[in-house]
């Protein structure tokens, strides 16, 4: 595997801090649910960065999707959110990682995915492939976010828990839109604990966390607390 | 050096002989865990060395902090490309732990609570290089980071620093552990960037 040059075939908004960048990728193999691609940026005195950014696309998709949330102290994404265009082209290698992936044909179990802020974009990926796939498998999503605008993916989520077995909750943390029946607050322990237990198939089930690591250590922990095998729940951190 | 993108000039800096290819500088100190953190009380950690013949050598959390103490200041290198510059551990040397141990073998396995597991090759531990670690920056190791002990190489990238460490098997030949298998590379020296299994 080498870095090859990307083309940004089309930039969407996603919320007012995020943005999602499709790129083509020559001889791009195709990936799995969950891996990620490096992004790597090159000033002119040849001084380079590279970061991880999740794939959101889904597994087969010949055009693939990262979906980058600005950081304010960031060295790369503040480049990626505000000064790529479309026909820039962007050094990337991948896809990476063998871990926090899912194979719609080897796993028939129940899903459960819990993200916080941008950590839905890898499993965005994973609600992408299982609708692809026709997999049906239980999918349930508990997606942690302060505000509407922050909401990623919205009108497609709203798709795919229209459309197919997936069923998307939405936990905001600060505001929430009208006639949004659930409680203002951050996502706890109790919180985790009865969304896991009103999910489809809990007993079994395959759980992918992704979020800031205080989120991943609450939610993870909260699971194994009321009795998940803690070998059937992956996770993905980032941040310090 | 790869395509130049234009507008991207980077943050400023001048060339860091501490900091490997590809890498940046970070403050923080970010968690890197393919799962959730297992929660293990000193009382029931401990800590093995089996060599090649199946012989074992244990210790208790006990008999393990009654072992001589190391103080070692270090740079830590993340495959996920954070660099963190002079942190402060206190563990006990591989060197203490491997005095009494018999092995003609050249690799090791590390096994840690939870499962996980990854290959160092013994040499790689020994002469001072690696650490049984305890304690960071004056406190008792963080679950998040390992607690209540984890392995400490700091010359490879920082997932063969076994976290919650229980075990080492001694190996003839190399075998990929959880990490390698799952797409990282099978010896992960940050001044080669050998992050990934098809670096060569």
């Amino acid at each position: 595997m080498k870095w090859s040059i990307a083309e940004v075939v089309g930039i969407r908004e996603e919320t007012p801090t995020a943005r999602t960048l499709m790129l083509r990728i020559p001889d791009w193999p195709g990936a799995l649910a969950g891996q990620h691609i490096d992004i790597r940026l090159t000033a002119p005195d040849g001084y380079q960065a590279a970061r991880s950014y999740s794939l959101s696309s889904a597994a087969g998709d010949p055009v693939v999707s990262v979906s980058v949330e600005l950081m304010p102290d960031g060295e790369v994404s503040p480049y990626l959110v505000r000064g790529v265009s479309v026909g820039d082209q962007l050094e990337v290698i991948g896809p990476l990682g063998g871990w926090f992936v899912w194979r719609p044909t080897t796993q028939p179990e129940p899903l459960r995915l819990i993200g916080g802020g941008s950590g839905i974009a890898p499993l965005m990926s994973i609600l992408r492939t299982h609708a692809e796939a026709a997999s049906t498998a239980p999918v349930h999503l508990l997606y942690s976010v302060r505000s509407p605008e922050f909401v990623y993916y919205r009108d497609e989520l709203a798709e795919l828990a229209a459309a197919t077995a997936a069923r998307v909750d939405i936990q905001y943390t600060r505001r929430a839109p009208e006639g949004w029946e659930g409680t203002l607050g951050r996502i706890d322990a109790a919180r985790v604990t009865a969304w896991a237990e009103g999910s489809e198939g809990s007993v079994g089930a395959a759980t992918y966390i992704c979020g800031p690591t205080p989120f991943v250590e609450l939610a993870s922990n909260a699971l194994v607390a009321a009795g998940a095998d803690p070998t059937t729940v992956r996770t993905e951190r980032f941040g310090g | 050096m790869g395509v130049i993108t234009p507008g991207f000039f980077g943050r400023a800096r001048e060339a860091d002989p501490k900091l490997p290819p590809g890498q940046y500088e970070t403050k923080d100190f970010p968690v890197l865990s393919a799962g959730p953190t297992p929660n293990i009380h000193p009382g029931e950690w401990s800590f093995s060395i089996t060599n090649e013949s199946g012989d074992v050598k244990r210790w208790s959390w006990e008999e393990f902090r009654a072992l001589p103490v190391e103080t070692v200041d270090t740079d830590i290198h993340c495959v996920t490309r954070w660099s963190k510059f002079d942190t402060t551990w206190r563990g006990v040397s591989l060197d203490t732990l491997f005095e009494d141990v018999e092995t003609d073998a050249g690799y090791t396995m590390a096994h840690s609570y939870g499962g996980y597991t990854t290959n160092v090759p013994l040499e790689d531990l020994l002469d001072g290089k690696a650490w049984v670690a305890f304690e960071f920056g004056g406190e008792p190791l963080d679950p998040e980071h390992g607690g209540p002990a984890r392995l400490l190489v700091p010359h490879l990238y920082f997932w063969k620093s076994a976290k919650w460490v229980t075990a080492l098997t001694l190996h003839d030949t190399d075998e990929l552990g959880f990490w390698e298998v799952n797409g990282y590379h099978a010896y992960g020296d940050p001044w080669k960037e050998e992050r990934y299994s098809y670096d060569g």
